[in-house]
């Protein structure tokens, strides 16, 4: 039997856990956020006069827009041609003999476990090739990263909608082609609507992902001279040059970030609550 | 006769498949082919002699396997205690909690590094050994903690409790009981950091002095040249990283095996 003190003591130690560790996560992101209205060189030097100077600063600085919109360009052409692509990949993948399902399942993991440094080097000797032993007049550009991008998130994509797909009735789509629509209709009207969900959230992971990439686009922009995000902070940090103004950029995309997902979650478990009480 | 019926959409793969075809199948088969050609285009093992040979690669490799090992280890251990913390009652009815422990996730991970980067120069953390273990620890966290925190909060509570009525204490049920029961998530989770660790050269190269680095690095200051034609010895060096991702691909799945069999009680 525990006494009612340890079980006290037992309860403020595991708040105690979750407090340092969610202050380790959190610590350093206030302190940029707090820092982004300071015109302090170095975040955690002497603070100054609070200033939204470093937020005008931000809209001014050339290099660091074509960067934010560079990154939004691949982000979002790569997620719409993984979304396509992987959707249109599960459902054939979904009606595909047992044998050749389980190979393409294999080829469609390989980017997924390889180390990201192979498969970028893999890209990137692709394009050397295609360039230089092909002749193609292809090169390393912004339409390069949008594909490359494109084929590293569709295996999520398909991750995403086949649970989906298999949870779908198949009399449906009989009953739609029974009652006379052809299969590409029957497609369209009756299993695509019921997919869309499945697809916005691997929409919403692709993008993701394509944002958070690092190797394959830093080793893919090769004499491109294409920066995003996460290649201009990396050669920023190397260099010892990257601009105080990162700091607003920063701050803008962690608030965005942090209420749209807190937004989210909570509508998602209101919504969950409500169908919990109308079903009981 | 219902046979006939059947909708087989299975062309709506064939776009996906020739792009796997030739942006996934196709570069595997380039970095073989440049692994083993040598300058003049003739078949040769020199790049691979040149990568087992140079003391620099093989202790860079030795490095990589140590900084992955250490810091998928520590971030094991405070996912773990999060996790279980989090699955735990009051906690587990506090879904937003959960919620704010995995959110950095979604934030560019070069900005969270900077971040990191900041706090730690303020509070005395140099480039270095620590401050690499740090950030790969702090880049990777939600990562170890979401499959561990999933199975755990998804177990059956009666198993721990059947162990309590049974007369094992707090420790022998967490050892014997949840631990492994949560082995699925454990492995999981190591998976989804010790590999990608050996690219994370962007937290070695930012963080760390020159002394600490991944395998990873090796390949990309290839790539710092801007006169780079030296693709044999990184696609060499390529190769031998793709033979250890199928070697711990392997490990892994003789893991799971191993313990997905545990709890059927022997049943195939």
């Amino acid at each position: 039997m525990q006494s009612k003190a340890a079980s006290r003591f037992y309860l403020i130690l595991r708040w105690a856990i979750l407090g340092v560790i969610l202050l380790f996560i959190y610590l350093p992101l206030l302190m940029i956020i707090v820092y982004s209205f300071s015109t302090s060189q170095s975040v955690g030097g002497a603070f100054g006069d609070f200033t939204f100077a470093l937020y005008g600063k931000l809209f001014k600085n050339a290099k660091m827009l074509a960067a934010l919109r560079n990154t939004l360009i691949i982000g979002l052409s790569s997620a719409a041609l993984a979304t396509i692509l992987g959707t249109t990949a599960s459902i054939g993948i979904h009606y595909m003999r047992k044998k050749v399902k389980s190979a393409v399942d294999v080829a469609s993991q390989i980017t997924v476990v390889n180390a990201e440094i192979v498969t970028a080097m893999g890209f990137f000797l692709l394009m050397i090739f295609l360039r230089d032993t092909v002749k193609t007049p292809i090169n390393f550009s912004i339409g390069w990263l949008i594909i490359t991008h494109t084929v590293i998130t569709t295996p999520y994509v398909i991750l995403t909608v086949t649970p989906r797909l298999q949870q779908l009735n198949p009399n449906l789509l009989e009953a739609s082609m029974d009652l006379g629509a052809g299969p590409m209709r029957s497609l369209f009207t009756v299993m695509l609507p019921q997919l869309a969900g499945a697809m916005i959230s691997s929409f919403a992971l692709a993008f993701t992902l394509s944002l958070d990439d690092f190797v394959v686009t830093n080793i893919n922009s090769y004499g491109a001279n294409i920066d995003t995000i996460s290649t201009y902070v990396y050669s920023g940090i190397r260099k010892k040059g990257i601009p105080v103004e990162i700091r607003a950029l920063s701050t803008i995309i962690f608030v965005i970030v942090l209420t749209a997902l807190i937004v989210y979650n909570v509508v998602k478990n209101k919504k969950a609550k409500e169908q919990a009480k109308k079903a009981s | 006769m219902k046979k006939a019926k059947v909708f087989r959409p299975t062309a709506f793969a064939f776009p996906y498949l020739a792009v796997t075809l030739v942006f996934v199948i196709v570069p595997l088969i380039l970095v073989l082919v440049y692994a083993f050609r040598g300058a003049d285009g003739s078949f040769t093992l020199q790049n691979f002699r040149q990568v087992f040979t140079e003391p620099e690669t093989l202790r860079q490799l030795g490095k990589t396997v140590g900084i992955a090992a250490l810091s998928t280890a520590i971030c094991l251990v405070i996912a773990y205690a999060v996790a279980f913390v989090l699955a735990s009652q009051p906690f587990n009815k506090m879904a937003i909690l959960a919620l704010l422990f995995v959110i950095p996730m979604w934030i560019n991970f070069m900005l969270r590094i900077f971040a990191l980067q900041s706090l730690l120069s303020v509070i005395g953390v140099g480039k270095g050994f620590a401050a690499v273990i740090i950030g790969m620890v702090y880049d990777f966290f939600p990562y170890m903690l979401l499959p561990i925190y999933t199975v755990l909060v998804n177990m059956d509570k009666s198993y721990v409790e059947a162990s309590r009525d049974l007369g094992a204490n707090p420790v022998q049920t967490f050892f014997k009981v949840t631990l492994p029961l949560s082995l699925p998530g454990v492995i999981s989770g190591i998976s989804m950091m010790f590999m990608p660790i050996f690219s994370s050269y962007a937290i070695t190269k930012t963080m760390g002095n020159m002394n600490t680095t991944v395998i990873g690095a090796a390949i990309a200051s290839l790539f710092e040249n801007v006169n780079y034609g030296d693709y044999g010895y990184g696609s060499a060096l390529s190769f031998v990283l793709l033979l250890i991702v199928l070697l711990v691909m392997f490990i892994g799945s003789l893991l799971t095996r191993r313990t997905a069999k545990a709890p059927k009680g022997g049943k195939a």
